[in-house]
Parts: structure tokens; C-alpha cells; sequence
């Protein structure tokens, strides 16, 4: 779409964009160049020397079974939060729904999870399963159970899911409130008449109609397992024990910025790299159809 | 509603408020840590319902949250939320200021380069700061801006969401507006200020929203340039709490900053609850 009454003016048009050029130049391409760059060279500790090795960066972050292991917990680890945080989100957006009276003080009481920091939501889960003090581990003992996530990795991994996916229900629930909002009540009724039930009508009518909004949510749950789950890991397990949680992103850090290793933080950087775009490719596909909906 | 089954409805209502209580348990605990002393904490099991401490808790984060270590004096919890609100403000505020320009530029006027600037922008989207930490930080530090509030806000106010956001809303401006101005006489800049502004006002306050959230919730960014216990975050700060090593934390302290680190994106997402919807599914288009 374009605007058939323009503005003529030479130079106006670049001041007004210079501010977010400048700050995309400095910030964004140049650091990313950078990386990509450094991802092809082998660079000293020191940073005295670097020599031009081709793809050994990406070689050697392949043949390297720890990255390997982050690359498969990621994986695992982003699918649970994904599905942990549409399930329990659609369920509750299904009730609200339903719900005639007080939907809209459900709507906020609902929400709020949304602007709690992940560190912060990592921290509130600290607390509950803090193994000397914290109640859940203390209920689980007077059961005959043990919980020690500083030591169980299995136990770690479900701690950091089960904060991160705490986080984005509200998010996904206010998606698939709206898309249930947008089905038309004509349809639903229909179906009533012709004797479907509550459970059938969701299964026939409201979770195919729904598909849209729900694609669009698992894109944007992976990204946030991926990316933004960085604060909950820094708070909680910072990566361990012994790498249970140590998730691309965290690696990614832990490995150039504590590690200083450039070289192969670079090329991870760039792998991580390749994942975004595929990622917002994906995402941007799926809004053009849309429009066709 | 389609049939009216009282079993049904009860059960709604049931399972709704299951789901808040267990949306809300983890804060409500984290509120109960923070009115208790340390001593009733570590005995078991954790006490479930508020302590008398609050008062105490809160006073003592909010002036010396942060204990002195190794030659750094303690520092408060109003301190970092000071730093907190500086970095969300200034993110929020720096985003819509060179978002709206660009859009506009982009909308309202032909020249060189335009697509070309468009794509710049749009591949921000494509590099966040996880994917180039390392070069991010070198430049950074170059431009002397670490441990500083401009190094917390500039790296971070470039934005393609806000800036296609606008777009779509001057899109949707009709042009007869744009016609009727500039037959009165009146520039592109005055346009801009006298018409575009005001039309976009409820558009720049829902982004308003999100983008205080965001910047307020920064954690990456703030914890790689920020070293100085002045310039720490509030979020930043939490965890620099709990980092004590072979030391009790001093959990009633924690809990009470972790609250305090909330409430200010949690106020504003209940009270300007319609204008955060709008923001999120808008910026999400």
C-alpha cells in the first residue's frame, strides 16, 4: 500500500530517519557483521592474532558433544514450556469464555503474570521449591519424595519450565480469548441446536477456527523459550547442575562473555542467528496468509 | 453462552479460579517470605500466612537492599528502581520518538534509498541482542557508555515492531487530510506535529505500555555493561542479592525487592489494562 499524497522535500526524509539508522548501523548490523566475521576466524586468547580457518568454528561446535546436549535440552526444553503455556492457557481461555459473569475481572486477575520479569518469575520459583525452605519440597518430603534441583538435573530443567511457561499464559490466554471472541456465536449456536455438546463443539468448531491464532502462538512461545527465558536460567541454575539447563542462549553468554572464547561464541551466535530469521521468516509467512482468512 | 447448565457454569467458575490461584500462589508466597524475619523463614515448614515484618523488610530493602562487599558501599532497592524506571522510560520514550519519524518518512515521502531503508530496519528484528553479545558489548565499550544510562537506553531504542506499528497507522490516515494541509499552506513538519501526532495519540500511548514493560524487564543488556552497584537495575540487583555464595541470603530482604520490582509494570498493566491489549496485539500484527 502506498500513499497517493506525498511530501517533496531532499533532504528532510533522511534527518527523519537518521536517528534509527544510526542506532540499527552501530548497534545491530556492525556488532553482527562482527560476529559473523569472527565465526570464520581463530582468534589468540590475548586477542593479539586471528587467522582466516574457514568453517573449523562450526566444525568443532558440531563435533562438540556439550553443544550438541544444549542443542537437544533447548529443543526439549522450549516444546515443554511451548506446550505447558498453550494447554493450560486455551483451557482457561475456554472457560472465560464460557464464563457470562465477572469474565472481565478474570480477563485482569489473568493477565498481570505478563509484566513480571523472567528473572523475577524465576526468583518467585526459587522460592517455592527452595529445597531447605521452600514449601513444595517440603510437601514432597512429608510424601516420601526428595527435591534437590541444585543437584537433580531432571528436577532443575522442570523448575526453569514450569517458571518459564508460568509467565507466558497469560500472554497466549489473552490470544486465545480474543480468537474465541472473534468466532461468530451463529456457528456455535448451530451446532447446539443440532445437539454437540461443549466438548464437541471445541474439538469441531472452536479449536479449528482457533488454528490461526494458535500457529501463530507456538512461533512466538519458541522464540520466547528461546530468547527471552535467558533471565529465568541466570536466576535460578545458571546453566547447571552440570549443564541440565544450560540452554543455547545461556551457553552463548557463558561461553564468550565468562569464557572469552570468540571464536566459538561467534559461532554460535551465528547458528543462533539462523534460527531467528527462520523463525521470523515462519512467523511472517503465516501473518500474509492470514489476511486471506 | 450457548445452553444454560448450572453444573456447567459452577464448573467454569471453578476451574477459573483454580487458574488464579495458581497463577497468583507463587507471588502471594514470595509476599508472605517478605513479611517475616529470616529466622521464621528457614524453619519448617515456611510460615503461609503474613508475617508483622513487612514494614521492616520493605524499609531495609528500599534503603540497603544490597549489602557493602568488597569495597562497594550497600546500596537500595529505591536506588535500582530509580535506575529501572530511568531505563524504561528512556527505552519507551527513545522507541516511539525515532519510530514515528522513520515511519513517517517512510510513509509521506519518495526518495532514494527508501526500500532500501525499510529492510535496514526490518532486519533488526532478525538481531537480538543474544545473537551478538560479544561485539555489541566491544562497541559499547569504545563508545565509553558502559555502566552509564545512555549505555543502558541508545543500544536497545532502535525498533522495526514500533516502527512498522506507525507505519500502518499513517497508512490508514486518509490522504485528504495530507491534501488539506498542504493546500492550507502547512509543511510536512507541521503536518506531522499538528495532525499525525494527535491522530496516533491513543496508538503511542498503548506502545507506551508495552514498551515500559519491556524496558523495565531488560535483564541481558543491563547485567553485561552494568558493573558500578549505582547503576544496577532493580532485576539486576535481585540477583546480585542472591549470588552471596557460602552466606544465608537474607531471603525477607530478597522477597521484598522482588516485590517492589514488580509492582511498578504489574500497576501499570492492571490499570491501563485496555490500552495494554491494544499494544500487545498491535505490535504483534
Amino acid at each position: 500500500m502506498e500513499k497517493r499524497v506525498v511530501f517533496h522535500n531532499p533532504v528532510l526524509p533522511y534527518l527523519l530517519l537518521a536517528p534509527q539508522l544510526i542506532v540499527t548501523f552501530v548497534f545491530f548490523i556492525w556488532p553482527a557483521a562482527q560476529a559473523l566475521k569472527q565465526s570464520v576466524y581463530l582468534e589468540d586468547p590475548f586477542g593479539l592474532s586471528s587467522r582466516f580457518v574457514w568453517f573449523d568454528n562450526f566444525v568443532e561446535l558440531f563435533e562438540d558433544p556439550l553443544y550438541l546436549d544444549s542443542l537437544l535440552r533447548t529443543a526439549g526444553f522450549s516444546l515443554s514450556v511451548a506446550l505447558i503455556a498453550l494447554a493450560s492457557a486455551l483451557y482457561l481461555a475456554v472457560q472465560a469464555d464460557r464464563a457470562v459473569r465477572g469474565a472481565m475481572a478474570y480477563k485482569t486477575l489473568l493477565i498481570w503474570p505478563y509484566a513480571v520479569a523472567p528473572a523475577v518469575a524465576g526468583v518467585l520459583w526459587l522460592l517455592l521449591f527452595n529445597p531447605t525452605m521452600g514449601l513444595l519440597p517440603y510437601l514432597l518430603r512429608g510424601m516420601g519424595g526428595d527435591w534437590n534441583h541444585y543437584t537433580n538435573g531432571s528436577q532443575a530443567m522442570l523448575l526453569v519450565t514450569l517458571a518459564a511457561a508460568w509467565k507466558q499464559i497469560s500472554y497466549n490466554f489473552l490470544f486465545f480469548l480474543a480468537g474465541m471472541q472473534a468466532i461468530p456465536r451463529s456457528l456455535i449456536e448451530a451446532a447446539a441446536i443440532d445437539g454437540a455438546g461443549p466438548a464437541r463443539r471445541f474439538w469441531t468448531i472452536v479449536f479449528p477456527l482457533l488454528s490461526p491464532t494458535t500457529f501463530f502462538l507456538i512461533v512466538i512461545n519458541v522464540v520466547y523459550a528461546f530468547f527471552d527465558t535467558f533471565g529465568i536460567i541466570h536466576a535460578i541454575t545458571q546453566g547447571g547442575p552440570a549443564g541440565a539447563t544450560n540452554i543455547l542462549v545461556y551457553k552463548v553468554f557463558n561461553d564468550g562473555f565468562i569464557g572469552l572464547d570468540l571464536g566459538g561464541s561467534a559461532a554460535q551466535s551465528v547458528v543462533l542467528m539462523a534460527i531467528v530469521i527462520t523463525l521470523t521468516v515462519v512467523q511472517f509467512r503465516y501473518i500474509e496468509r492470514k489476511v486471506h482468512y | 453462552m450457548v445452553e444454560n447448565r448450572q453444573w456447567l457454569t459452577i464448573f467454569t467458575h471453578v476451574v477459573l479460579l483454580l487458574g488464579i490461584a495458581i497463577v497468583a500462589f507463587p507471588i502471594y508466597v514470595t509476599f508472605v517470605a517478605s513479611s517475616h524475619t529470616l529466622f521464621d523463614l528457614v524453619r519448617m515448614p515456611m510460615p503461609l500466612l503474613p508475617g508483622a515484618e513487612a514494614v521492616n523488610n520493605y524499609m531495609q530493602a528500599l534503603r540497603a537492599g544490597l549489602g557493602e562487599g568488597a569495597g562497594t558501599e550497600a546500596i537500595g532497592a529505591g536506588r535500582m528502581m530509580f535506575n529501572s524506571l530511568v531505563m524504561a522510560l528512556g527505552i519507551a520514550g527513545g522507541k516511539i520518538a525515532i519510530s514515528i519519524i522513520a515511519a513517517y518518512a517512510i510513509v509521506y515521502f519518495r526518495f532514494r534509498f527508501r526500500m532500501t531503508a525499510f529492510w535496514l530496519i526490518f532486519i533488526t528484528l532478525m538481531l537480538p541482542v543474544e545473537v551478538r553479545i560479544l561485539p555489541t558489548y566491544k562497541v559499547v565499550a569504545d563508545l565509553g557508555m558502559l555502566d552509564s544510562y545512555a549505555g543502558l537506553i541508545i543500544p536497545l531504542i532502535a525498533s522495526a515492531t514500533a516502527t512498522f506499528m506507525f507505519r500502518q497507522v499513517f497508512l490508514a490516515v486518509p490522504d485528504e487530510l495530507a491534501e488539506a494541509a498542504r493546500i492550507d499552506g502547512a509543511g510536512p513538519l507541521r503536518f506531522f506535529w499538528d495532525i499525525l501526532l494527535p491522530l496516533s495519540r491513543t496508538n503511542i500511548a498503548a506502545l507506551f505500555v508495552i514498551l515500559f514493560i519491556y524496558g523495565w524487564n531488560q535483564y541481558l543488556w543491563p547485567l553485561m555493561i552494568t558493573n558500578d552497584a549505582d547503576m544496577l537495575t532493580v532485576v539486576i540487583g535481585i540477583n546480585r542479592m542472591l549470588a552471596v555464595g557460602d552466606d544465608q541470603a537474607e531471603w525477607q530482604i530478597i522477597m521484598a525487592t522482588t516485590i517492589l520490582a514488580m509492582l511498578p509494570p504489574v500497576l501499570v498493566v492492571i490499570s491501563m489494562q485496555k490500552l495494554f491489549v491494544k499494544g500487545l496485539t498491535e505490535t504483534e500484527k
